[in-house]
């Protein structure tokens, strides 16, 4: 990691950044801002008064502009991209720099973990697939879709077309004319359908959702299937630890979890989906719905007794002993639901819980009429704010990053349990 | 003939009245049983309020559209069914039998008015009967069981209207009466005639679906 | 009387059939049958009087002078009720017609629920009946293209990724032409509201995405679009009966807008996605209701207006009349909205047709039934007789019809029967009549 959390500023309290968040630079209008994860650097799209667009950083603008930019993010290393156009070539500007390499079009850009590696998907000259810090894949396809990176960003891999189809040719179709490329080479085999591939911890192994006819689903791990087949399947995982992969599968009407082609969760549930692992892989975690309507969270095939109409984003801590999740009632009165007990407070938007490093403290980003701030173990931090960012923790869990925006200032505050 | 009477009124009474709620109750609970199981995405909806809205909107003549576009099925219909369970609760003739075997008395209609009765269920019967033969969107799905179910139906009230006006031997057609009206009742849970059963429910869940889902009338 | 009369060539109904034999068809029938269904068919099956009474409902039955193979009881005549007398064990050649009238000649537009006094919901029969054929694999060509697409774009006409970001800047760019500074802003996190269309309108109706961008601007909506698959709301996949599939287009759809953390979705005009998003796709999810509130945008028009937010610079010449889509009128209720919208954006009466609101008469073109595509064209435009014969009597030129299916299914009634009508968006009379800088 170029700059990891224990590298930033961890002093308590609050710090103006920005005295205003404006552009000082002219310009026609400015676009919704994107904050650094170590709350450092503020960014907005500014459209200029000659009509080009570029980022305003910490109020100064990027040297270039261009024709069309959007997207901007800030990576995990802090540094700050946009896609932009030049002369009818699209292409990536990380920090105001471009790459030599321009496309037709570019979308999606991914992160390594560390956010030293940056890929996105391209296409150029009718043909698809992606490039990494600029270099395209040696082979690119009629088509690609859901694209992904390993962490360390060594290996990327997208679902691909491997050869065209005439105008409703069902018939071809059905024989399969999906695979998924790794690195840009194809599996040798090819499916009805293949989605959401996803790497290993060590980006060597790359398991996919597949679909072998209208009707028989699988997941295939480096092209090879599993040999039981499910009336449906969702996402595949790789066990952190042991590399088994681990995946949602539908056996008459009913969801559980299979493991390498084998039950571990009897399929019991109406829903079952976006399993997670704690890092020893001991302890695995999903959304369920234990009866039609009813979701919740399920740790080690126990669902929590409270269900709610939807639940979202499910996180483990980090040694498995914990789980957090957003509930809602069809998006409305968001609660922070913790080990199967929601937090006190109903609010208009929830974002995903964090854990601190040693799980032994939760915060999330709410939402409620129009203000917004950060909750820790429950409790509002001391006051609220137009905008913050959500929440992330010091190394020794400790403290507390806050990046607001309020009052057309730009704020960091490092809050400690005692300011909440 | 009268040990066939005794029949008739004795053993196979309590068989049919047996067969009949034993076998509603069956069907009932077996239906519900396979919806808890099966259904799970259609009960969920199910609501009091919608439910009481839809049958109630129904159980009004003209109201729902299928109803205005069909005159003489809507009056036909209403009639047979309002006939059908009156007439034979409050037939004086009924009512004398409840008290001869249990001691229940309860008001009688005049007979004038369960003879009229009697004949509209038969009337209707021959009308829907008519439907089946010259209306050719009716013909077209009739079969059997449309036909088994109409017997079964217009029979319990012919023969007691021939009991009723002594017209053919009076004896006969009082078993013949006695019998037909305990095919009918021990024939509800098994035939089509189970929609006395399951309408009820089937009404009331399209009427939570338009009422509460779909926001709108579903007649 | 009946199918066997009336059977059209289709690739995907021909080849399916061929691969069928009876054992097949009858362990598929089986396993849908025993698996899939329950109390539901089971009671409608039972209790279906056969009284015909549902046969005017049927606008195939109107338009074909009262054949009643064409009723809904006489098409579930033909199809489930055999399947159940049979226990499944029929021939290929059965399955081939017992397709064309599940996907050609039902619309799944539910009128027949106002006739049926039991309440038998013959839509989902013959939903019931396509899932059948869908797990048979005898399907249209054309609509199962689209499922086809659906599944491996997670949109209903091959558009790829780039197309849609592309077609969406191409929109804004051309719209600031003539509105400086509107934006249709991508990916935008905490957004009011999430704009979801349908396919087609990147592909070939992008003034329907230009027109909507301009209404946002004009209102001051807090909007976005996503850059990424999950932005179509469509679902033929419902319609083909590949109900695996419409739970994965739903849970893309709103996962995307869970993912942007949007209060609400609102969608284009169309009349089928919102069917897809409030009473199937959902289900099949285990949602009891949409995760994200889903606003047609009947309804969030009609909010604008309410609101004040839609300036108009003149008013639209009347008459018109209106068209009630199915899905989103005697699915959702929203003909008075509709109405009040209606006459607000028109100067003159709305002149009704005769089955207007919940009761109206299907385009003809919904449930699917256009995307079977042109060699059931004829079949769709012999039954939209008595839905013209109803828009000839009003004798108006504008049909204002909020619903893409319609527009299309409509736009080809006009045409064969000779209407001199033309056929409006609700966005087509917004944009043309709203305040716009000189």
């Amino acid at each position: 990691m170029l700059h990891p959390a224990s590298s930033w500023d961890w002093q308590p309290g609050e710090r103006v950044v920005l005295d205003s968040t404006g552009c000082p630079a002219p310009h026609e209008w400015q676009e919704e801002p994107y904050v650094a994860p170590d709350g450092e650097t503020f960014g907005a799209a500014v459209r200029l008064e000659d009509g080009l667009f570029t980022m305003c950083v910490n109020g100064v603008p990027w040297e270039a502009s261009f024709d069309k930019l959007w997207h901007p993010r800030f990576g995990p290393d802090g540094r700050l991209i946009a896609i932009v156009q030049q002369d009818g070539e699209w292409t990536l500007a990380v920090n105001g720099e471009v790459w030599p390499e321009t496309y037709a079009f570019m979308w999606t850009p991914l992160f390594s973990l560390d956010g030293a590696v940056i890929a996105t998907a391209i296409q150029q000259d009718g043909r698809y697939g992606l490039c990494v810090d600029g270099t395209p894949w040696d082979t690119l396809y009629e088509n690609a879709n859901e694209f992904s990176l390993s962490r360390d960003g060594q290996a990327s891999a997208a679902v691909v077309q491997t050869q065209s189809l005439a105008a409703a040719d069902i018939a071809a179709f059905q024989r399969g004319v999906f695979s998924v490329a790794v690195n840009g080479q194809v599996w040798d085999k090819t499916f009805v359908n293949a989605w959401t591939p996803t790497f290993d911890a060590a980006g060597q192994r790359v398991a996919a959702q597949v679909r072998l006819s209208l009707y028989d689903y699988s997941i295939a791990v480096d092209g090879e299937l599993w040999k039981q087949n499910y009336a449906c399947v969702w996402e595949p995982r790789f066990n952190p630890a042991s590399g088994a992969v681990v995946a949602p599968v539908r056996i008459a009407g009913s969801w559980g979890l299979a493991q390498d082609g084998q039950i571990i969760w009897e399929p019991v549930f109406a829903q079952c989906w976006q399993q997670d692992f704690s890092r020893d892989g001991k302890t695995i975690g999903a959304i369920v719905a234990t009866g039609y309507g009813k979701f919740t969270v399920a740790v080690n095939a126990k669902p929590w007794s409270a269900t709610f109409p939807v639940v979202t984003d499910l996180v483990l801590s980090a040694d498995g002993k914990r789980a957090a999740a957003l509930a809602n009632e069809y998006n409305a009165n968001w609660r922070v639901v913790v080990d199967g007990q929601a937090w006190n407070g109903l609010f208009d938007m929830a974002w995903k819980p964090v854990f601190s490093p040693d799980g032994l403290h939760v915060a999330a980003k709410v939402e409620k009429r129009n203000r917004q701030t950060v909750l820790l173990d429950g409790k509002p931090y001391k006051r609220d704010f137009e905008q913050v960012w959500e929440p992330s923790f010091s190394p020794d869990g400790a403290k507390v990053l806050i990046r607001a925006r309020d009052g057309g200032k730009y704020l960091r505050i490092v809050a400690q349990a005692t300011d909440f | 003939m009268h040990e066939i009477y005794n029949l008739v009124t004795g053993p196979l009474a309590w068989l049919a009245w047996g067969i009949f709620i034993v076998g509603s109750i069956y069907r009932l609970a077996i239906m519900y049983i396979l919806a808890k199981k099966k259904d799970a995405p259609s009960l969920a909806y199910m609501s009091w309020g919608f439910s009481l809205r839809s049958i109630i909107n129904w159980l009004i003549p003209f109201n729902a559209l299928g109803w205005r576009r069909n005159p003489l099925m809507t009056v036909a219909t209403f009639a047979f069914h309002i006939c059908l369970v009156v007439a034979p609760i409050f037939l004086l003739a009924h009512v004398a039998l409840w008290d001869q075997f249990f001691g229940i008395t309860y008001p009688v209609l005049d007979e004038k008015v369960t003879d009229i009765m009697t004949m509209i269920v038969v009337a209707a019967c021959l009308i829907f009967a008519a439907r089946r033969i010259f209306q050719k969107e009716v013909r077209y799905v009739s079969g059997f069981q449309d036909w088994l179910i109409l017997v079964i139906a217009v029979l319990p009230f012919a023969t007691g209207l021939l009991a009723y006006y002594q017209l053919g031997n009076y004896q006969v057609m009082i078993v013949l009466h006695i019998l037909s009206g305990e095919i009918m009742l021990a024939a509800i849970p098994f035939t089509r005639l189970s929609h006395m059963l399951f309408s009820v429910f089937t009404r009331s869940y399209m009427g939570s679906e338009f009422g509460g889902v779909r926001r709108v009338k579903d007649w | 009387m009946g199918i066997k009369d009336r059977l059209i060539e289709d690739v995907g109904l021909r080849e399916g059939v061929k691969r069928l034999t009876e054992d097949k068809i009858e362990q598929v029938v089986q396993t849908v049958l025993k698996g899939e269904t329950g109390a539901r068919l089971a009671a409608y099956s039972e209790i279906c009087m056969r009284c015909g009474l549902c046969s005017e409902a049927c606008h195939f039955y109107l338009s074909h002078d009262g054949d009643p193979s064409y009723s809904p009881v006489g098409k579930v005549q033909q199809t489930m009720a055999v399947l159940l007398k049979k226990k499944g064990r029929v021939s290929p050649d059965f399955i081939y017609g017992m397709a064309q009238i599940a996907y050609t000649e039902c619309n799944l537009c539910r009128r027949c629920v106002h006739f049926c006094p039991v309440g038998i919901d013959t839509g989902y029969i013959m939903s019931t009946v396509r899932r059948i054929c869908h797990k048979l694999g005898v399907t249209p060509q054309y609509i199962q293209d689209t499922a086809h697409s659906h599944s491996a774009t997670f949109n209903q006409m091959w558009v790829k990724e780039d197309e849609w970001t592309d077609s969406l800047q191409w929109q804004e760019d051309e719209a600031r032409e003539e509105f400086p500074g509107l934006r249709i802003p991508l990916d935008k996190e905490g957004a009011d509201i999430y704009y979801s269309v349908i396919a087609p309108e990147p592909k070939f109706r992008t003034q329907l995405i230009y027109q909507a961008a301009a209404i946002m601007n004009a209102a001051g909506a807090d909007w976005t679009m996503p850059s990424e698959p999950g932005w179509d709301n469509s679902d033929m996949c419902m319609f083909t009966g590949d109900f695996e599939m419409m739970g994965r287009l739903k849970r893309k759809h709103f996962e995307s807008a869970q993912k942007l953390k949007v209060k609400r979705i609102v969608m284009g005009e169309c009349g089928h996605a919102f069917r897809s998003v409030y009473d199937m796709g959902n289900r099949w999810v285990a949602w009891k209701m949409y995760p994200v509130p889903v606003i047609h945008s009947i309804e969030f028009f009609w909010e604008l207006m309410k609101q004040g937010k839609i300036k108009l610079a003149k008013k639209y010449p009347g008459p018109v009349t209106v068209h009630d889509p199915c899905n989103v009128v005697r699915g959702r209720g929203h003909h008075e909205k509709l109405r009040e919208l209606v006459r607000f954006l028109v100067d003159g009466p709305i002149i009704e047709t005769a089955s207007n609101r919940e009761h109206n008469i299907c385009c003809t073109a919904g449930g699917g039934v256009i995307n079977c595509g042109p060699p059931f064209k004829n079949v769709r435009l012999d039954g939209s007789k008595a839905k013209a014969e109803e828009l000839r009597a009003t004798g108006v030129k504008t049909i204002v019809a909020p619903c893409h299916n319609c527009h299309g299914g409509l736009e080809d009634t006009v045409h064969r029967y000779k209407l001199d009508m033309h056929i409006k968006f609700l966005g087509d009379i917004i944009y043309e009549c709203m305040e716009k800088p000189s």
